[in-house]
């Protein structure tokens, strides 16, 4: 009941398990095909079904890599069994892998990385002189002084140590506290494990996590597994995505009808909306969270994502301690970085951390604990993350290669971003906010009624049937903005704004080609 | 701040905030949740590190980690091969290097063209990539003999527990006394009980014989399920084979008896097998439940659901910290699976070094490859040093009076039982202690000697255990062997 109340309030159209069914019918049919079991005379039930699995794993999406993505995978089979297409390939614009879509990683991380893979490579005079002592420094923190042990389930100590040294310095000299990093397996782990914790309670009482709508899904898929309740506040699409502290205010009352509201997510730079929050905002909101006795997660692994040259990023945890004693000894706060992110995209080593303030000394040790179970973090993704927190500085061998990478990088994708925006605004029937950070667009589009009406016949949200159509004509694969959240009545769709900048351009040509027949054909 | 619960009612009075987050308002099921591997022991072994370091003395110079099955952390090199093949992947500029064999380089190549934008840096499929997954795939055929293995059914994860997690939660439903219950082996390595207790599943014990070299006993399956029916619904039956931390490896009669056991009781089955590459007594050999299963042909071949899980932590690989692992699920129901599938795409991918390093471990230099000796010398050393000091452990341990240890027929430990006088029990009951507990604090502050105790994983009532890893290299496993036994006689004699 809840739950289907929940959703109505997420603006979502209807919960689409049959477009799982469908996309991966063929999926299925072909697997049973390869696999060559006896087929039995009379097959008894399973023990493990439908029906009878966890029903709380049942009700969990994640629309990044849903149906439609399903979809994209089964048109490129097709396409490499010779399968005629009006395309040649798939644009995988639904996530945000930069790695992917042809982004080179950056040089001296891999050479350090490389390095203490490999300690023979120590010897070899290819690797510069700054790669090889941070090489060491990290291994000789390592059990065995190898990558290949397990670390502490918090994290290498050196590693922490670099963190903490590195938000410092980001904040300006606000202290951070070693004992309060935690590396993670990705951020999403660290969200993951927090949010673990903090639920409780029964009924009326069972915790209430706010997140934002549009929201990364991780949130509401980690809420649905946890079976906690979810409580959607609004982010404002006319006024660039901004958050207003007078609808947190509403969602929270609101909330507190039928559940304990507990937590307070901010996505900041924002995913999938790009928005970056201002100062003032931001202080706004720790007020808030510190008015109405609420857990802050903030998550920020674009924090090195900011394009627009008006919008700045402001840690929350920065902020939090400036704004003096009464707050910054009393707000809880988790804030989680990662490497997939930045300038670096290193998605597949799954590294991350987060920054823990003012958690209860026993909640830490339960922390902790918990953690343990799963032993420790991928140790090359906590090496990656040391030499994100610890990059070449100015005076060492490497710094300039190493200045040029990221700058291209950065550089490229603020590029990439104007002209997404740009373009998309250009299309009629389709209105894209400023993309001030993160990786992706999230454009609005009207969608005529006959395309609504047809969308319903095919038990799809409209936005899906839109984008599942857009895959079909095109092979860009976008993500629905339903996936996301959005105000009901309203449509979008998050498209990544990784392919290089050639290739964008063609792809956001096709979008808008598709978009204006689409507009035709169901006018 | 450093409020403990007391203080805080204290702290509310002074007109402190209470936080959002205690002991009290958390998540109640993640406090019942215990790991001994990593508990309390462990954290006493810091602190004493850390006061070594500080110059306190002691009676011992180093603490000896033999808690954790970590076998580089312990001395133990890597495979060669994997690190040259890994470091091709990582830094492709190596490709050129002439530092490298061509089989290195041609492996490195192959995995790379498979990863997105040809880099580890990006994300792969939520099942892993598709290239290692039908590795895998052979891997299987090959270790059973031909028995086919669909790629399709092959599922990367990061490190074992990672996909053991995924498959109990798919399996966990119900409310009361409809809710699912779990049967697990005690002694259990303790990720099975802390997961059951995180998911709020019922916990179904069934015990292993110690009078018979840890052998699983369908009778004793059979009186732990009559039992759990009362009060849950016993849905899943986990097997750790290679035992951990027992080390028993079970016979294919004892595979084949559970396996229709567990058919005839519907129950799901779940083979934790990261240690079938350590089998060591002569007469033990390791058989799959899948190779078994589908050897038994219908009704249970076609029917029976199993999954069974690897990880590159252990064999000889010893590769823990990358977190390699996968699962192979077998007769699960399709629509079960894409849900799975699902719920592994919340966490995008398993770490994609861990990949490719499994990768290596299912298809390692074949005998033709120029890496193949060195590769073959390396991983017979591991196994044989290994092998030796299994023995070695059995032997120092069974001549040591007061201490008993069945043999370590395969994994990576000892669980010797211990007698400790009533006098200790005492002792340990007036501090709050398992008495086991208290003999292993007090091993560890005497020697330096770290080990869990039996408590921890699970035991007869009244018996009392140590597991404790067979890791350091031998002769300091000999040294340390000897010790603990002397502090054993010490402390028998102590509380006599």
């Amino acid at each position: 009941m809840q739950r289907a109340a929940a959703l109505v309030r997420r603006g979502c159209g209807p919960r689409t398990p049959s477009s799982w069914g469908r996309s991966q019918s063929s999926a299925a049919a072909e697997a049973s095909a390869v696999l060559k079991v006896r087929p039995e005379r009379s097959r008894r039930e399973r023990i493990l079904t439908l029906e009878s699995m966890n029903p709380q794993v049942k009700a969990v999406e994640y629309a990044v890599r849903g149906p439609i993505v399903l979809k994209a995978g089964e048109i490129e089979l097709e396409l490499q069994r010779g399968i005629k297409k009006p395309f040649t390939e798939v644009i995988r614009a639904n996530i945000g892998d930069a790695q992917a879509m042809g982004q080179q990683p950056i040089t001296f991380l891999r050479q350090v990385m490389a390095l203490c893979t490999y300690p023979n490579l120590l010897d070899s005079p290819s690797f510069p002189e700054d790669a090889k002592k941070r090489a060491r420094r990290i291994l000789q923190a390592c059990g065995g002084h190898s990558l290949g042990s397990y670390s502490a389930s918090q994290g290498v100590n050196c590693i922490r140590e670099d963190v903490a040294a590195y938000i410092t310095r980001r904040d300006g000299g606000v202290p951070a506290d070693p004992d309060n990093i935690y590396l993670t397996t990705g951020a999403s782990d660290g969200i993951s494990t927090i949010l673990k914790i903090l639920v409780s309670g029964g009924g009326k009482s069972r915790t209430g996590v706010m997140i934002p709508i549009p929201q990364y899904p991780l949130y509401s898929a980690v809420i649905s597994e946890l079976d906690a309740i979810q409580v959607n506040y609004y982010l404002d699409e006319e006024n660039c995505w901004a958050l207003n502290v007078n609808e947190l205010r509403r969602a929270v009352q609101e909330a507190k009808d039928h559940c304990d509201p507990k937590v307070l997510c901010i996505i900041n730079p924002g995913n999938p909306t790009g928005q970056v929050q201002s100062r003032k905002c931001i202080e706004d909101v720790i007020h808030f969270a510190w008015e109405e006795k609420l857990f802050l997660l903030a998550d920020e692994v674009y924090q090195d994502n900011v394009y627009s040259p008006d919008c700045r990023f402001h840690s929350f945890k920065k902020v939090l301690y400036e704004m003096g004693p009464e707050y910054s000894s009393n707000v809880e706060l988790a804030s989680f970085h990662s490497t997939s992110k930045g300038y670096m995209g290193e998605c597949g080593y799954r590294g991350g951390y987060m920054e823990v303030i003012n958690l209860h000394p026993e909640i830490k040790g339960q922390l902790v604990k918990l953690l343990s179970v799963r032993l420790c973090p991928p140790v090359s993704g906590q090496a990656a993350m040391d030499i994100v927190v610890n990059p070449p500085v100015a005076g060492e061998e490497s710094f300039e290669q190493f200045s040029r990478e990221k700058e291209s990088v950065l550089g490229n994708l603020a590029k990439k971003a104007k002209l997404t925006e740009d373009l998309f605004n250009q299309v009629p029937g389709i209105h894209c906010n400023p993309l001030q950070g993160a990786m992706y667009a999230f454009p609005r589009i009207f969608i005529p009624v006959k395309a609504v009406e047809a969308a319903q016949a095919h038990q799809m949200a409209p936005d899906m049937f839109y984008c599942m159509k857009l895959l079909e004509e095109t092979g860009i694969c976008v993500v629905p903005g339903s996936g996301f959240g959005q105000r009901e009545g309203t449509y979008h769709f998050r498209m990544t704004i990784l392919p290089p900048v050639e290739k964008l351009k063609t792809v956001l040509q096709k979008v808008k080609d598709f978009h204006i027949n689409f507009l035709e054909k169901y006018a | 701040m450093a409020l403990s619960t007391g203080d805080q009612s204290q702290a509310v009075r002074n007109g402190l905030r209470t936080k959002v987050l205690t002991l009290h308002s958390m998540n109640p099921r993640v406090r019942r949740v215990e790991y001994a591997v990593r508990g309390p022991i462990v954290q006493r072994a810091l602190e004493l590190e850390q006061e070594l370091r500080q110059g306190v003395k002691k009676p011992f110079t180093e603490v000896i980690r033999a808690n954790i099955g970590d076998a580089q952390a312990m001395g133990q090199r890597p495979i060669t091969f994997l690190r040259q093949v890994l470091a091709l992947c990582v830094n492709p500029d190596l490709l050129t290097s002439p530092s490298f064999p061509d089989d290195a380089k041609k492996r490195a190549e192959r995995i790379l063209q498979a990863c997105g934008g040809h880099s580890l840096g990006a994300y792969s499929v939520s099942s892993g990539i598709q290239l290692i997954r039908e590795d895998v795939a052979q891997y299987i055929e090959r270790r059973d003999g031909g028995i086919p293995a669909d790629p399709n059914n092959v599922f990367l994860s990061t490190g074992a527990s990672d996909a053991i997690v995924t498959v109990l939660k798919l399996l966990v439903a119900g409310e009361g006394h409809t809710r699912t219950g779990v049967l697990i082996p005690i002694p259990q390595y303790p990720l099975y009980s802390a997961t059951l207790a995180e998911l709020g599943a019922v916990q179904v014990d069934y015990y292993l014989d110690e009078e018979r070299a840890w052998a699983l006993d369908v009778s004793e399956l059979h009186r732990a399920l009559c039992q759990a029916r009362g009060h849950c619904h016993p849905r899943a039956l986990c097997v750790i084979n290679p035992g951990n931390p027992t080390g028993q490896v079970q016979t294919r009669e004892c595979i084949e008896a559970v396996i229709r056991f567990a058919f005839e009781e519907r129950l799901f089955l779940l083979a934790d097998e990261v240690y079938q590459d350590n089998v060591y007594a002569a007469g033990s050999q390791f058989h799959s439940f899948k190779k078994v299963l589908m050897e038994m042909g219908p009704p249970y071949a076609g029917q029976q659901e199993l999954a069974s899980f690897h990880s590159t932590s252990k064999g000889y690989m010893g590769e823990c910290g990358f977190r390699g692992g996968y699962v192979e699920v077998v007769n699960m129901d399709a629509a079960v699976q894409q849900q799975m599938l699902k719920l592994m795409s919340v966490r995008l991918c398993p770490p994609v070094p861990g990949q490719a390093l499994l990768d290596l471990v299912v298809s390692p230099p074949a005998p033709t490859d120029p890496s193949f000796a060195q590769f073959q010398a390396e991983r017979q050393a591991v196994l044989a040093e290994l092998a030796a000091k299994a023995k070695l452990t059995e032997q120092v341990f069974n001549e040591a009076p007061g201490i008993s240890c069945n043999p370590v027929q395969g994994a990576m430990y000892s669980f010797p039982r211990v007698q400790l006088p009533p006098r200790a029990v005492e002792r340990a009951q007036e501090l709050g202690l398992a008495p086991d507990m208290f003999f292993c604090l007090r091993l560890l502050e005497e020697t330096g000697i770290c080990v869990v105790p039996g408590s921890g994983f699970g035991q007869r009532e009244g018996t009392y255990h140590f597991r404790m890893t067979i890791l350091p290299p031998l002769e300091k496993l000999r040294l340390l062997l000897e010790k603990l036994s002397r502090f054993h006689a010490k402390f028998t004699l102590e509380y006599s």
